[in-house]
This record gives structure tokens, C-alpha cells and sequence, in this order.
């Protein structure tokens, strides 16, 4: 008996908490997480690139190429390449000035298997360019499908995010990045819990004892229908002698 | 027993713990104004004097009766929106009123005494085409409606189909028209275009056909024709200027019979068509021989048909004139000619129908409103007077949809603002201070100078002060000699001010017509009345009123509010933006929210095509919010735009970020300002349209005050909120419609970055989806296609235990995700429309208004829609005052706001918060308007009404002179120890 609350306390928390990512692929190398299982949804290189310019004209250039798997269980991966020597210069100008950097993604199909997997427009984000320099090129790429696989977002953030103005005086800390790569299909939002709350019910219902047989109305009421019977009796007896006994009087 | 039944009753009143209004609350801060659109056919009851009825069916598929005396509705009847409901035709004959409604799908009959449907009957398909009352030996027994191919004849005491009887050759022949002169006959006429007219006789007994004559036709365009005098159809053919006659029950086959008007002496105004304006009194009788030909648009000529029916006589010329009536009392006709008099009255009068000569006594006067819409259209209620003569009463309906009734001699008995059944969107204005408390405002304002002329000053408004005291006490003094009848509180411009704890506010309403040949919006100034005194029967009194002319019909709206009241001296602004759907050019008018006032300030060219619009935080030099409007091009106006302006957004321009939505292409991008006002994409997320469609997109209100953090949980941590001003709520809806696989996403994307915080799909939905977007909360509501059932959904967004920073939230430093918590219910009801309240500064919970299809408003707490609704009571959870988890939400009749005041068709709810913390004011709106103050967290800001101050403060007297007593016995009997 006591191990069903418990139960139900575990089920309750697990409709509650939603924020569920569905796989983590995280890497700097290009090393690939998927399973090999899939042959089928054989994975495909997708470019991702960046653009960083004092004058806030944006040029995209190539960063690194994004592997996505599509299937049953959708994975993703980076490889990139370190930034050179003059790319480093140019961000650190950029954040000098509070300047953008921005990253793009084409928009493509992760489940379409047919050949035109991509779609025309990209998929843009962008982060502080002084935030980028300040985590030492720790960022977070997140990519959003939505129901049917189609990348339909991308976000960037740093950790930390601030800009609080230090210097990075460290060269070797622009060189490569250090990125957290996601990608999150939608959550699929609760249905109303009926089925849950009636075993509720029905639990709490057990524990309060058994319910009572259903009894017959009489059965139940005997005792009220009987008195009132008997008071109904009395009274009527008493009232003709009474009314009589007026009559005499009259 | 019955002492039994008695505690019984006695304890169920314990369980039910009423949050709804008292007896004695009903009507004392709230009302309701009902409405019924535009008027479409309007008759008055009979003509006797006294009668106090006239029955109107309007636009929005109401058929209504108002009483005549104060305009107030007698009763309504509210159709099926849409061309289902629609009236297509009203006729009044006695005590029935026939109508045909949703072209030609519905015949009904209506009492017009109390408002009941006496019948109804399904009339056969086809779309309805003329429909008139037949006439057998003087009495009216029959109605004939005629369809595109089929004419009907229906018994008016029941209903049924006397005949139904198609009509030859329908294909090729229009038929148009159906009249009936009180003979055995009635009469179908039908049109070939460019060849010839068709003119059909039934027998009124079988339907038989008894004539089909086919009559020469000679313009190409069916032209207005009519029928006068004793059966004989009048055309005017703008094409020739000449004016035809054809006698329908001619035997043999009929000739037109030319009459140029030439010959007349008239003159068609150029471009002009003519129009023909009859009159049939009485069905059992032919029409009237005299009749209205419209020449111009101010120009009328009533004519005479002579009685060998070919020739016309003229009778008199109306020039100018707006517009003609006809209208019958008795035996006698007469015609009303609404002419312009001066700049601000039309007059109005009667003339004989028979002589064309003038009556005497009968001008009435037409005040014209300098801000309002022409007259459009008369409706004249004559009758016979005592001594014979005719009178009359007038309704006059102009273009902005008002109803005026006038009475002789040129009083205004009432006015209905019928644009109100149509408000679009609203706002609330706080209402201006008085010119006292304006002037101590202006005190602080101003700069000091010096210590003396300060005290000079102050000195000076406590003198002002005491002078205004005075008066309200002097008046008060001789209002109470009155009897409490005559004193009535009237809400004039001059006594507008705010009112102590700001519940008195100026409703700005901006309303369009729906399907008006004339488009004209409204903006209506209404003002509620907070009556303190519980009689104030005033209430939503319209103060000003301004009609805005050549606004494209299906132009879209935003009101915003850019200077509000508080900048004394400078007056309050409204800003209407109106942009054009096709074209997507906007224009602006800018006002004063509380005079209704055109501002007189230089507009922004706007050659392109608007955006998106959006106000700032920034102020000029004058207090008035900064409007950013985005044209085509990503180019940026702003509105004002004076130097001090353009020099703060240039050095803002980094920090000022614009999203735009393209639901078409599934688009949702970002931009930022540059420092010369152009712009540049940021962001851009792609919503692929073949999947789902962008529905809806809220962000939350600007106005909106979140009081507390986070939630104190059972074990005294604390959960905080994730509080993004700049969070948009999107919802999409699939494409695919299969109840099976469709679905309802919702999005939460940042609007400066773009990053999707929370993708979440509702898997076997459908839309309409009703959501709300606050806080750190998004209500949803949409329809369960596997179960076929409403649902509820409320989505939570926490940042966990933790708060990354507590100072300030920027959605550029922010790089957690937050924890969403999401919970769904059955609602069962469908609903209409959702808001929530809010309040000055967020404290008092928060309750979600739900208006449902019943016309009823319900309040239901955000209580019950919260995810953490545990499905085991723990003690944490009991500590928190969670609710259990229940999967079905109630509907509590206790919770309906507007008791049995339903709104009907509520479009919208606005809610503004008041100056109490506990009130937040309520409008819904929709064919009707109501307007009410909530409290969800009921009145703890406020004493009641029966607070007992005097027990109060008799208590802390005698505590104190207690105190005082013991501490002087205490030091006495001290005194007496030590002597001792």
C-alpha cells in the first residue's frame, strides 16, 4: 500500500519537467556520435558559417562544417577549423567597437531523403562579439527542428554571457572554439492527465475502506421511514380525539 | 422537520463561499450598453401618436425593437453571424413582422408585441431576390417571396406554403421584382438584359400562370424601376434621360411610353444615376401615383403620374435637398425633404403628397455634428394629431451608424451610436487632474528661485486650494436644499478630472463598420462614470465623438498611447494608426484622448509601406513617446521626429532591437537599429510554411508590473521566474489538417536574439487557439481533435533556484535555458476571447477573463492553471497552497463578472489597472459593451462600505484615556508607597 504513493509521486514528476534534450553532441574534433544503425539516414555536412566585421557589414565566411544525421535519432556534430591569426585580430576589433558576430546555417530537412535537402535562406543568430572574446570562445549552438525535421533555428550564447570589459591577452584563448552543440526537436506538450487521476481517485477511494454495499433504500432509511411512520400514527391519533373533544366544548 | 431542512440550508450556505456580487452591487460599478450595428430596414409600430415601438434589423443580424420614447431596447434577437443570419428582408404588417433571412434560407414571423417567433418555415434553396405582402379582398393574408427561380406564397397566420410554383425560362431571365396591387393576381417581373422584360401574372388562388407578356426593354442595364399609380412601372434610363411607363396589367402586349425629361424642364446631375422613390402605403392598395425621381446628389422631384398613365405632371422641385421619405398616416401622404439649412442643422419637412405644397409647422431641425457623418438615411413616423393635422417624429441614421430620433418641434429625444456593436480596439486614458491639483503639480514642476517667491507660491495654491474647498462645500450646501432627484451629476469635458483612486478613466474605442458601402470609423470618446453615490445613472456616456472619413473598409488599426496625462501642461496624445491591408500604406491621426481634438502636429510623410510599428521608453523634450514605424525598405520614421529625438535614438540606436513577422512566408526576423536610422537583420528563424502556419504572435503588455520574483516553495527556497520582457509568445497552426495529425506549436522566441527558448507541440489539436502571454506564463486554449473536447494549457517558465543576475535582465546575457513546466486541462466550454487582469503594480494574484460564446465573462484564478498542480498532495505542496491536480477545470457560475448582463458576440476584453492596487477595470466589448472593476484578490486595499468608525474609534479613546487614568493612578499610588 505504500509503495503506490510513491509511485505516483514519481509519475507526477515526470509530466512536469519538459525540458527534455533529446541528445547531446558535444565536441570540438568532428568526432561523430551517431550510431552506425541508421544506414538508411546516412549522415550529411551542412556548412556553418560566421561573420564578423567592424563595419557591421555582414560577410560570411566559413567556420566549420555541421554533420547532421537525421532518423529515428537525430545527432549532430562540428568539426571547425582554429581561427587565424587575422580572424583573431579582426574580433577583438569587432569587440572593441560592440560589434556583432553572427552565425548562419542553411536551412535544411534532417528527415527529406530526397536529394534537395535544402531549402533557399539561412537560419541566422548572433551573440556580442565582446561576449565571444571575453568567454574565450565558449559558446553553445543550439538548432531547433520542428515537427516534420526541418532546422527552423539557431541560437548562440557564451558562458559566461556578460561583457565586462576585460582584456584577453592571451592569444592561444581565440585560437580554437570551444563549443557545446545541441539540436532540440520539439517537446510534445501534455495531454490532460485523466487516466492518472482517476487511478488517484480510485487508490484514495480504496484507502478509505471499502465502499459501502449499496443498500436498498429502505434498507438504509428503515429506521427513519418507521419513525416517522410512528410519529405520523401518533399524531393523527391524538388530533381527531382533540378536535372532538373541541366539538363537545361547542 | 422543517427545523431540520432549515440547518440543513443553513450549513449548505456554509460550503458555498460566494465570490460573485451582492444584490445591492448590481449596476453600482458596472453597465452595459447594448447595441445592434447598423441599421438596415427600420419601421415604426403604427401610426397613432402614442405608439412607442419601432423595429429595426441591422447588419449584424439583429432584429430589435427599441422603445421610440428613450431609444432603449425593448428587445433583440441575436442571429448566426455571417450570411447564415443574415436579414434580407423585414416587413411589418400589423402585429407580424415577416422576415426573409440568410438569402432566402428562412421565412419567420415574429410577435411584434413581445418579441416572440410566432413561426418559421424552410423555404426551398435559391437565392432570394424580392419579397412583399399580397393582399386577398382587402385583407393581408399572404406573403410572396420570390427567388431566383421559384416564387412562394405563404400563409401569415401560420406559415404554411400556399404555392410554390417555379418560374419559366429562369436561366435566361432575371427575374427582379415581385408586386402585388390587392387584386386576384400577382405579378413577377423579370428582366432579359439587352433584350426585353418579362412580366408574369399568377392567379393568387392555384398559381397558375395566367399571363406571360414579354414587354420591349431598350437599355442594356436593369435601371431602378418602380411601380406607381394604378399598376404602371416607371424606369428612368440614365442612358437616354427619359423616364418610361409600361401599365403592367395591360391585356394585349404593353408598350413603354417614352417621357423624355427633357420635357419636364429637368436635369440629370452629370454622372448622376436617377433614382426612383415610391411609396405603396397599404398592400391591398395600388401604390401612390406620386413619386421622388433623384436627379443629383442634393437634387429631388416629386412628380405625378396622371391618371391616363402616361403622362407625368411636376410637382415640386427640391433643390437641394439630402433626402426624401414618404410616409402615410391614415388617408393622407405625406413626403419628408430633409434640406441643409446652415453649417450645423439640416431642416426637415413635410410636405403634401398631393399638392407638393409646404405644411405649416412642421420643420424640425437636424443638428449636424461637426466631427460626425452626414445623414444617410430618414425614417418618418407620421401620424394624425387631435385636430386632424399631421405630425410626425423623425429617425434619421447618418453615415457613422448613429440613430438620432427627433421630435417635433426639433428636439433630440435620443441617439444610439451604433458603431459601438463594432469596436476594434480600445485603450484607457487616465483622465486629466483638476486645474487645482494641476496647479500644485505645476509647483513642483517648476524650478525653484529662491526661498521667498517659493513661499509666496505654496502660499498662493493653499489659497487656491481653500477658494476650491469653499465652493465644493457651498455647493454641496445647496445641492442638499434640492430634492435628491434633481440633482444630477453631469458629465461635461469641463468636469472631467481623475477621480482619488483613478477608476475613473477615458475609454478611447476606435470602431469600423463591417460591410458598409461608406466605410467611416469612429473613434468614440466614452467616459466611465465611477458613481460613488451608487445612483449615477450616467454611466458610458459618449463625450466626444470623431468621425474619420476615406478609411479604406478593411484597414487595420493601432491605438497607442504616447502621452499620457501626467505631463501637465502638455495635453495628453493618442496616436490611430491606420494602414491599408492591400497596400499596407498607413496614415496617421493624431488626438487628444480626452477633448476628441485633432492635434495640430506636423505628420511624418509615409510614402511606403508600414511594418511594423513600434513605441519606445524613449521621451522627447515634450513627454511624448517616441513611435518607430519600419517601412518596406527597413527604413525607420520616427514620429515626432524632432532633432532632440533623432540625437537620442542615435545614441540608443545599439540598444534598440525590432522583430517582424511574415506569418505568410513563415518568417520571423530581427533587426537592429543603426546609428542613420536604416537597419540591419540580425536573426532570422524560418517556420517552413508547408508544415505549420504562424497564427498569432503576443508579446506581453508594456504596462505590466510583476511584483514578485520568484515563488516561495514548501521547503523556504525559492523558484525564481524568468522574467523576459522581450519574450514573444508564437503559435502556429498545421497545415495539415487531419484531426489525427494535426497539431498547435507553440514558440516562445526572444525577440532581440531570436533564440527559441521553448518549442512545444500540441499534438492532435486545432485551432482557433485563445492565448495569453504574461509574467512568465502563456495560456493557451484550443481543441482536442482526438477527443473532441476544449483544452487548456498553461506553460511556465522558471530560471530554477538560482537567478543569473538579480539586477537587470538582458536578453543578451541570458545563456541558460529556462526550466518550462506545462500542465493541461479540460475546459468545458468553448471560448471566445481571453485576457487577464493586471494591476498597478503586481501584487494581487492574477485571475485569466475568459469570455464564452453564453455572453457571460468568467474570472477564473490562475490558480488553477498552474503547472506545479501537484497530483499528490505532499506537505510541500499544502504549505504552498497548491491545488491538486484535477484534469477538468470548473465553471463556476459564481464567476462570471457580468452576472446576467451577457455581452453578446464579445469580441474583446481590455483591462487597465486602476490606482488601487486591488481593482483592475474590465471593458469587454463585442456587440455590446460592458465595463466593470475586478478584484481577484478581493478588496484588501479598500474598508468597507460598513465599517463601523465609530466602534473603532471610540475603542482607541477610551484606551487612551484608560491609559492616561492608570498612569496618573500609578504615579499617585508610587507616590503614596514612597511617602510611606
Amino acid at each position: 500500500m505504500a509503495s503506490v504513493p510513491r509511485l505516483c509521486l514519481l509519475l507526477s514528476i515526470i509530466p512536469t519537467i519538459l525540458i527534455l534534450c533529446a541528445d547531446f553532441a558535444c565536441c570540438n574534433t568532428g568526432r561523430k556520435t551517431g550510431d552506425g544503425l541508421d544506414t538508411d539516414f546516412s549522415g550529411f555536412s551542412v556548412p556553418l558559417e560566421h561573420s564578423f566585421e567592424v563595419d557591421d557589414v555582414s560577410r560570411f565566411r566559413m567556420r566549420g562544417a555541421l554533420q547532421l544525421r537525421g532518423g529515428r535519432e537525430t545527432s549532430v556534430s562540428l568539426s571547425q577549423s582554429q581561427l587565424s591569426e587575422e580572424d583573431r585580430n579582426t574580433l577583438k576589433e569587432v569587440a572593441a567597437v560592440d560589434g556583432l558576430y553572427k552565425i548562419r546555417v542553411p536551412r535544411v530537412s534532417l528527415t527529406d531523403r530526397q536529394t534537395e535537402r535544402q531549402m533557399d535562406g539561412y537560419l541566422t543568430a548572433f551573440v556580442r562579439a565582446c561576449s565571444l572574446v571575453e568567454s574565450h570562445l565558449s559558446d553553445v549552438i543550439t538548432l531547433h527542428t520542428d515537427v516534420s525535421g526541418y532546422l527552423i533555428g539557431v541560437s548562440i550564447v557564451t558562458i559566461p554571457g556578460a561583457c565586462r570589459g576585460t582584456e584577453v591577452e592571451d592569444e592561444v584563448d581565440l585560437e580554437a572554439f570551444n563549443t557545446t552543440l545541441t539540436i532540440i526537436p520539439p517537446t510534445n506538450a501534455p495531454q490532460p492527465e485523466t487516466a492518472l487521476f482517476i487511478e488517484r481517485m480510485d487508490i484514495e477511494h480504496e484507502k478509505r475502506g471499502k465502499p459501502q454495499e449499496q443498500k436498498s433504500f429502505f434498507a438504509k432509511y428503515w429506521y427513519l421511514i418507521l419513525g416517522g411512520a410512528i410519529f405520523l400514527m401518533a399524531s393523527s391519533s391524538a388530533q381527531p380525539s382533540a378536535g372532538g373533544a373541541e366539538e363537545q366544548q361547542s | 422537520m422543517a427545523k431540520l431542512t432549515s440547518l440543513f440550508v443553513i450549513l449548505l450556505s456554509f460550503f458555498c463561499i460566494s465570490e460573485a456580487v451582492f444584490e445591492d452591487q448590481v449596476g453600482k460599478f458596472d453597465w452595459r450598453q447594448q447595441y445592434v450595428g447598423k441599421t438596415l430596414f427600420a419601421h415604426f409600430e403604427s401610426n397613432t401618436q402614442s405608439s412607442k415601438k419601432m423595429f429595426v434589423a441591422t447588419d449584424k443580424n439583429i432584429f430589435a425593437s427599441f422603445n421610440s420614447r428613450t431609444g432603449d431596447l425593448l428587445w433583440r434577437h441575436v442571429d448566426k453571424t455571417g450570411p447564415e443570419g443574415s436579414i434580407d428582408i423585414l416587413l411589418l404588417h400589423g402585429q407580424d413582422a415577416l422576415m426573409v433571412v440568410g438569402d432566402g434560407r428562412l421565412l419567420r414571423s415574429w410577435d411584434t408585441n413581445i418579441g416572440g417567433l410566432n413561426w418559421e418555415a424552410v423555404l426551398d434553396t435559391g437565392s432570394f431576390q424580392a419579397a412583399c405582402f399580397v393582399a386577398i379582398q382587402d385583407t393581408v393574408k399572404l406573403v410572396a417571396v420570390l427567388k431566383k427561380a421559384a416564387i412562394s406564397l405563404h400563409y401569415l397566420s401560420n406559415g404554411h406554403q400556399k404555392w410554390v410554383e417555379n418560374l419559366p425560362d429562369s436561366d435566361a431571365v432575371q427575374y427582379q421584382a415581385v408586386y402585388s396591387g390587392g387584386e386576384e393576381e400577382v405579378y413577377v417581373l423579370g428582366v432579359v438584359p439587352n433584350s426585353h422584360l418579362t412580366i408574369i401574372a399568377y392567379s393568387l388562388e392555384d398559381g397558375e400562370i395566367i399571363k406571360s407578356v414579354e414587354a420591349s426593354w431598350l437599355s442594356s442595364i436593369e435601371s431602378s424601376c418602380v411601380v406607381v399609380g394604378q399598376g404602371v412601372l416607371m424606369c428612368v434610363d440614365p442612358a437616354t434621360l427619359a423616364l418610361y411607363t409600361l401599365p403592367i396589367q395591360a391585356e394585349e402586349t404593353p408598350e413603354f411610353s417614352q417621357i423624355l425629361l427633357q420635357s419636364l424642364d429637368l436635369e440629370v446631375f452629370p454622372g448622376f444615376q436617377p433614382v426612383l422613390v415610391s411609396s405603396q402605403p397599404h398592400p391591398a392598395r395600388s401604390p401612390l401615383s406620386e413619386f421622388f425621381l433623384q436627379l443629383g446628389p442634393d437634387h429631388h422631384v416629386l412628380l405625378q403620374l396622371n391618371a391616363d398613365g402616361y403622362t407625368i405632371a411636376p410637382l415640386r422641385d427640391f433643390q437641394p435637398a439630402f433626402l426624401v421619405s414618404f410616409a402615410t398616416t391614415g388617408k393622407k401622404t405625406v413626403a419628408a425633404v430633409m434640406t441643409p439649412k446652415n453649417e450645423t442643422a439640416c431642416a426637415i419637412n413635410l410636405f403634401s403628397v398631393d399638392s407638393g405644397r409646404r405644411l405649416l409647422d412642421t420643420t424640425v431641425l437636424f443638428p449636424l455634428e461637426p466631427n460626425g457623418g452626414k445623414p444617410h438615411t430618414l425614417y418618418v413616423h407620421a401620424f394624425l394629431k387631435k385636430d386632424d393635422s399631421v405630425g410626425y417624429r423623425v429617425l434619421v441614421q447618418t453615415q457613422d451608424h448613429a440613430l438620432t430620433f427627433i421630435q417635433q418641434p426639433g428636439r433630440v429625444v435620443w441617439t444610439r451610436e451604433e458603431a459601438l456593436a463594432d469596436v476594434v480596439t480600445m485603450e484607457m486614458v487616465d483622465l486629466p487632474l483638476t486645474g487645482t491639483q494641476a496647479e500644485l503639480e505645476g509647483e513642483f514642476g517648476k524650478k525653484a528661485d529662491g526661498l521667498f517667491p517659493m513661499v509666496l507660491k505654496r502660499l498662493s495654491s493653499q489659497v487656491t486650494l481653500l477658494q476650491a474647498w469653499l465652493a465644493h462645500l457651498w455647493k454641496l450646501f445647496y445641492e442638499a436644499r434640492k430634492p435628491r432627484s434633481q440633482v444630477k451629476n453631469e458629465v461635461t469635458i469641463e468636469t472631467l478630472s481623475r477621480d482619488e483612486f483613478n477608476l475613473q478613466k477615458m475609454m478611447v474605442m476606435v470602431t469600423a463598420s463591417g460591410k458598409v458601402r461608406r466605410e467611416g470609423v469612429t473613434a468614440s470618446g466614452k467616459v466611465r462614470r465611477e458613481g460613488l453615490f451608487g445612483i449615477d445613472s450616467k454611466s458610458g456616456s459618449i463625450l466626444w465623438k470623431h468621425y474619420l472619413e476615406n478609411v479604406q473598409p478593411n484597414a487595420a488599426f493601432k491605438l497607442i498611447v504616447q502621452r499620457t496625462t501626467a505631463h501637465f501642461p502638455h495635453p495628453p496624445q493618442c496616436t490611430l494608426l491606420i494602414k491599408d491591408k492591400d497596400t499596407g500604406l498607413a496614415t496617421l491621426h493624431v488626438f487628444n484622448p480626452i477633448f476628441g481634438r485633432k492635434s495640430h502636429i506636423a505628420l511624418p510623410a509615409l510614402p511606403r509601406p508600414i511594418l511594423q510599428s513600434l513605441l519606445l521608453p524613449v521621451i522627447d523634450q515634450d513627454y511624448a513617446k517616441v513611435l518607430l514605424l519600419v517601412d518596406d525598405q527597413y527604413k525607420v520614421t520616427a514620429f515626432p521626429s524632432t532633432k532632440n529625438v533623432l540625437q537620442q535614438l542615435q545614441e540608443m540606436a545599439s540598444s534598440i532591437f525590432f522583430y517582424l513577422i511574415r506569418s505568410d512566408q513563415g518568417n520571423l526576423s530581427g533587426f537592429r537599429l543603426r546609428k542613420d536610422l536604416s537597419t540591419e537583420r540580425i536573426w532570422e528563424v524560418v517556420l517552413p510554411t508547408e508544415v505549420q502556419k504562424i497564427v498569432a504572435v503576443k508579446g506581453k503588455r508594456p504596462n505590466e508590473h510583476v511584483h514578485s520574483q520568484g515563488r516561495v516553495m514548501g521547503d523556504r527556497s525559492v523558484l525564481y521566474k524568468y522574467l523576459n520582457p522581450n519574450l514573444l509568445a508564437v503559435v502556429t497552426e498545421s497545415t495539415d489538417t487531419h484531426p489525427e495529425r494535426a497539431f498547435v506549436g507553440v514558440f516562445l522566441v526572444d525577440g532581440v536574439t531570436g533564440r527559441i527558448i521553448h518549442e512545444a507541440v500540441q499534438r492532435k489539436a486545432r485551432g482557433p487557439v485563445h492565448f495569453v502571454h504574461s509574467e512568465n506564463w502563456v495560456v493557451y486554449e484550443y481543441w482536442n481533435t482526438k477527443s473532441r473536447r476544449n483544452e487548456f494549457s498553461v506553460l511556465e517558465l522558471f530560471e530554477g533556484t538560482e537567478l543569473y543576475n538579480s539586477t537587470v535582465f538582458s536578453s543578451l546575457d541570458r545563456p541558460h535555458l529556462p526550466q518550462v513546466l506545462q500542465q493541461t486541462y479540460i475546459f468545458p466550454s468553448p471560448i471566445t476571447t481571453m485576457e487577464a487582469t493586471l494591476t498597478e503594480k503586481g501584487i494581487t494574484s492574477r485571475h485569466l477573463l475568459v469570455g464564452l460564446p453564453s455572453g457571460a465573462i468568467l474570472s477564473l484564478p490562475k490558480m488553477f492553471l498552474d503547472p506545479r498542480r501537484p497530483e499528490v498532495v505532499t506537505e510541500h505542496s499544502r504549505e504552498e497552497n497548491l491545488i491538486p491536480y484535477a484534469p477538468e477545470m470548473p465553471i463556476r457560475t459564481e464567476w462570471f463578472i457580468n452576472y446576467n448582463q451577457t455581452v453578446a458576440r464579445v469580441k474583446g476584453i481590455y483591462t487597465a489597472p486602476s490606482g488601487l492596487e486591488s481593482t483592475c477595470l474590465v471593458v469587454a466589448y463585442g456587440l455590446d459593451i460592458y465595463q466593470t472593476r475586478v478584484y481577484p484578490s478581493k478588496q484588501f486595499d479598500v474598508l468597507k462600505d460598513d465599517y463601523d468608525y465609530v466602534l473603532i474609534s471610540s475603542v482607541l479613546f477610551a484606551l487612551f484615556f484608560a491609559t492616561m487614568i492608570s498612569k496618573r493612578l500609578a504615579q499617585v499610588k508610587l507616590l503614596n508607597r514612597a511617602w510611606r
